[in-house]
C-alpha cells in the first residue's frame, strides 16, 4: 500500500513540476495545483497508513480504539486542501486577467513591471502606465499623470 | 488571559469583517479600521507588559491540552513582534488618510484595501502568537492571501503581473513549508513547539539536519534570502505607497521570526553537529544576501526598487545574528528586526511623500527637495543614516550587537562582508540624497508641494522620533531582546 502511495506522490509531483516550469502561465498554475495535491498526499501518509478504520470514538467510550486511523493528518490535510483550493481559484481568475490585459500567455513576455533594460548601465524608467496616477500636477509633462491602465 | 492571547487574531479578524461590510461608506470604514488598530495596539502593549513580568501566556483550543490541541503562546519574542505589527499597522492607516492611491473616491477596488490590510495583519499576528508548526503554515497562507488581494486591488497591468509572479514564487515557498512540516510530523509525531523541542533532542544528527534544512529553506524563501528573493524585487514596487511601506516593513520579517523560532527555540535542543552545519550554511547565505541585496540597490534609480533591494540586504544582517547560534546573536537579531521594521517602513513613507511632492519615484526625474522642503530632508536623514548604521541612531546599536558577537565567535569573513555592505548602503542613501534632495528639479518651474500631507508628516516624524529614542536609550530595548533570546533558548 505504502509503495502505491509513494509512487502516486512521485508521479503527481513529477507532472506538476514539469507543468510549473512551463512558460505558459495557465500551465504554471495547473502545475502548482498538482504539486500541492502531491504534497497533500505526502502529508497524509506522514501519519502512517495502516488501517481503513475511521477515527471515530464509539458511543460510551473515552478514547479512540487502537485499531483506528490517525485523525491528526486528516485534519491537517483537510486544512491544506481548503487553502490550496482557494489559492488555485484565485490564481485562475488572476491568470485570465493577466492573459486578457497583457495579451500574452507566455511568462517570458510578462515584462511590464520589470522592463527589459536597453542601456548596459542604467535601468529603464517605468513606463507611465505603470506609475500610480499623480494627483494634481499639470506641469508633469504627461508622465505619471495617467494611471489605471485598462486596455 | 485567554482573551488577551487570542486578541491579536480576533481584533483584526473582526475589523476586517466589519470594514468589508462597510465598503459602501468610506468614512465608516476608516473609523472601523482605526478603532480596530487602536484596540490591537492596546492589547499588544498589554501583552508586552505581561511578557516583561515573565508570565508566559498560553491557551489551548477545543478542550485539548497541548501538545494535542493547537496552542497559542505569547512570550517576550512574540509580544514585541505583535507590538511592532500593531504600531506599523497604525502608521500605515494614518498615512493612507487622504492618500490618492488607496482612496480613489468610491471605486469598488479601493473599498477593499482596508479589509485586506487587516486580514494581512491577522496573518502576521497569527504567525507570531501560535505555538504550533502547522498553524504557522496556516497563518503564512492567510498573510499570502491578504497581500495578493492588496497587489491585485489596483488592477493595473503591472500590478496583475506582479501579483502573478508573487503568487507563483511564494506558493512554491509555501509548498516547501508543507513538505517540511509534514516531514517533521512524520519523524517526530509532534507539531507543538514545546513537544517538538523535546523530540528534537532525541533525533539523530542526520535526521535533525534534514528537518532543519527543509524548514529553513521554506522560511528563507519567505524572508527573501539569497538566492530565493526573486519574488520581492519583481513585485513590491507596484504597490501603493502606504501599503508598500507596511508590507515592506513586516512581511519578510515574519520569515526571519520563523527562522529565529526554529533555530533558537524549537530545534535549539537538536544534536550540536546538525546545528553547527546548518548555522555555518546560514551564515554564508546571510553574507551573500547582504551583498546581492545592496548591489541590486546600487543599480536601480526608482526609489521603491532601491529600498526594496535594501530590504533583502538588511535581511542578511538578521540572518547573521541567527547563524551565530548564541543568545547574544538571537537577541541581536531581534533588536535588528525591531529597528529595521521602523526604519524601513519610514523610508518607504518618505519616498511616498517625495512622490507626492515631486511627481515621480524615479530619481532621474525629480530633485530640489532639500531646498524646498528642508524638514523632509531632516526626516529622511534620520532613517537613512540609521539604516547605514551611523551612531547614535538605532541602526548603529543593532549592527554593533550582531557584529560584536560575530567577531567574538571568530567569524571574521562575515563581519568584513557586513561592514563592506554598510559602505555600499551609504552609497545608496547618498544617491537618493544627491538626486532627490540636493540637485535642482529637472523642471525648474515645477512647484514642489503637495496638499493633504498632515497625517503623513505625523507618521514619518513619529517613526523618526522612535528611531532617535532607540538610538539614545538602546539599553531598554537591548535588555528586553536579550531576555527574549534567553527565554526562547532556555532548554525546557
Amino acid at each position: 500500500m505504502i509503495w502505491v502511495i509513494a509512487l502516486s506522490i512521485w508521479a503527481t509531483l513529477f507532472v506538476g513540476a514539469r507543468l510549473a516550469m512551463s512558460r505558459d502561465v495557465f500551465r504554471v498554475v495547473v502545475g502548482l495545483a498538482l504539486i500541492s495535491s502531491g504534497i497533500v498526499l505526502m502529508l497524509f501518509s506522514a501519519g502512517r497508513i495502516y488501517t481503513t478504520e475511521p477515527a471515530v470514538i464509539a458511543a460510551g467510550e473515552q478514547a479512540l480504539p487502537a485499531t483506528a486511523s490517525n485523525p491528526i493528518p486528516q485534519a491537517l490535510v483537510l486544512t491544506a486542501i481548503v487553502i490550496g483550493f482557494a489559492l488555485v481559484c484565485f490564481a485562475f481568475v488572476l491568470v485570465v486577467r493577466v492573459v486578457r490585459d497583457g495579451a500574452t500567455d507566455s511568462a517570458d513576455e510578462l515584462r511590464v513591471a520589470e522592463p527589459v533594460p536597453s542601456d548596459p548601465v542604467e535601468p529603464p524608467a517605468s513606463p507611465s502606465e505603470c506609475e500610480p496616477p499623480h494627483p494634481g500636477s499639470p506641469a508633469d509633462g504627461g508622465r505619471g499623470v495617467r494611471g489605471g491602465h485598462r486596455p | 488571559m485567554t482573551v488577551l492571547v487570542t486578541s491579536p487574531i480576533v481584533i483584526p479578524l473582526a475589523t476586517a469583517v466589519a470594514a468589508a461590510f462597510a465598503y459602501r461608506r468610506p468614512g465608516l470604514q476608516q473609523a472601523i479600521s482605526f478603532a480596530g488598530i487602536l484596540a490591537l495596539l492596546g492589547c499588544a502593549v498589554a501583552l508586552v507588559a505581561a511578557a516583561i513580568e515573565g508570565r508566559p501566556m498560553s491557551v489551548s483550543f477545543g478542550g485539548w491540552q497541548a501538545p494535542f490541541g493547537i496552542e497559542f503562546k505569547v512570550d517576550r519574542l512574540g509580544a514585541i513582534m505583535v507590538l511592532l505589527t500593531a504600531l506599523m499597522g497604525f502608521a500605515a492607516l494614518l498615512f493612507q488618510v487622504g492618500d490618492p492611491e488607496t482612496n480613489r473616491g468610491s471605486t469598488p477596488r479601493a473599498a477593499f484595501t482596508l479589509p485586506l490590510l487587516h486580514g494581512m495583519l491577522m496573518g502576521v499576528c497569527g504567525a507570531f502568537v501560535t505555538a504550533d508548526l502547522f498553524n504557522m503554515y496556516v497563518w503564512f497562507e492567510v498573510m499570502l492571501i491578504g497581500v495578493l488581494g492588496l497587489f491585485a486591488a489596483g488592477g493595473r497591468m503591472d500590478q496583475l503581473e506582479a501579483t502573478f509572479k508573487y503568487f507563483v514564487l511564494n506558493v512554491a515557498g509555501t509548498l516547501l513549508l508543507v513538505v517540511a512540516v509534514g516531514s517533521v510530523y512524520a519523524v517526530t509525531g509532534q507539531l507543538n513547539y514545546t513537544a517538538l523541542s523535546e523530540a528534537a533532542a532525541l533525533l539523530s544528527p542526520g535526521m535533525a539536519l534534514v528537518l532543519l534544512a527543509s524548514l529553513a529553506v521554506a522560511f528563507l524563501v519567505k524572508a527573501g534570502a539569497f538566492p530565493l528573493f526573486a519574488w520581492l524585487p519583481a513585485a513590491y514596487h507596484t504597490l501603493p505607497g502606504p501599503v508598500l511601506a507596511l508590507v515592506a516593513g513586516l512581511l519578510t520579517k515574519v520569515g526571519v521570526y520563523a527562522l529565529l523560532r526554529v533555530y533558537g527555540d524549537v530545534f535549539a535542543t537538536a544534536p550540536e553537529a546538525a546545528l553547527d552545519v546548518s548555522r555555518e550554511a546560514l551564515g554564508w547565505i546571510a553574507a551573500a544576501t547582504m551583498l546581492t541585496g545592496v548591489l541590486g540597490a546600487a543599480y536601480h534609480w526608482d526609489m521603491r526598487r532601491i529600498l526594496g533591494f535594501h530590504i533583502i540586504s538588511q535581511i542578511g544582517y538578521m540572518l547573521l545574528g541567527i547563524a551565530l547560534g548564541t543568545d547574544a546573536g538571537n537577541g541581536g537579531t531581534l533588536f535588528y528586526t525591531a529597528h529595521h521594521i521602523i526604519v524601513k517602513a519610514n523610508l518607504f513613507f518618505i519616498a511616498a511623500i517625495a512622490w507626492r511632492m515631486t511627481g515621480s519615484y524615479d530619481l532621474r526625474r525629480i530633485g530640489g527637495l532639500a531646498n524646498a522642503k528642508p524638514a523632509l530632508a531632516l526626516v529622511f536623514a534620520i532613517p537613512a543614516l540609521s539604516l547605514v548604521g551611523i551612531p547614535p541612531l538605532s541602526g548603529f546599536w543593532a549592527k554593533l550587537i550582531v557584529l560584536r558577537e560575530a567577531l567574538a565567535l571568530g567569524h571574521v569573513a562575515w563581519t568584513v562582508v557586513a561592514l563592506a555592505v554598510s559602505f555600499l548602503t551609504l552609497y545608496s542613501m547618498m544617491k537618493i540624497w544627491m538626486e532627490a534632495f540636493w540637485k535642482p528639479h529637472p523642471e525648474p518651474s515645477r512647484p514642489i508641494a503637495a496638499r493633504g500631507l498632515a497625517p503623513a508628516w505625523c507618521v514619518t516624524a513619529g517613526l523618526a522620533l522612535i528611531t532617535v529614542l532607540i538610538g539614545l536609550f538602546p539599553e531598554t530595548l537591548a535588555a528586553y531582546c536579550a531576555a527574549a533570546a534567553a527565554e526562547i533558548g532556555g532548554v525546557p
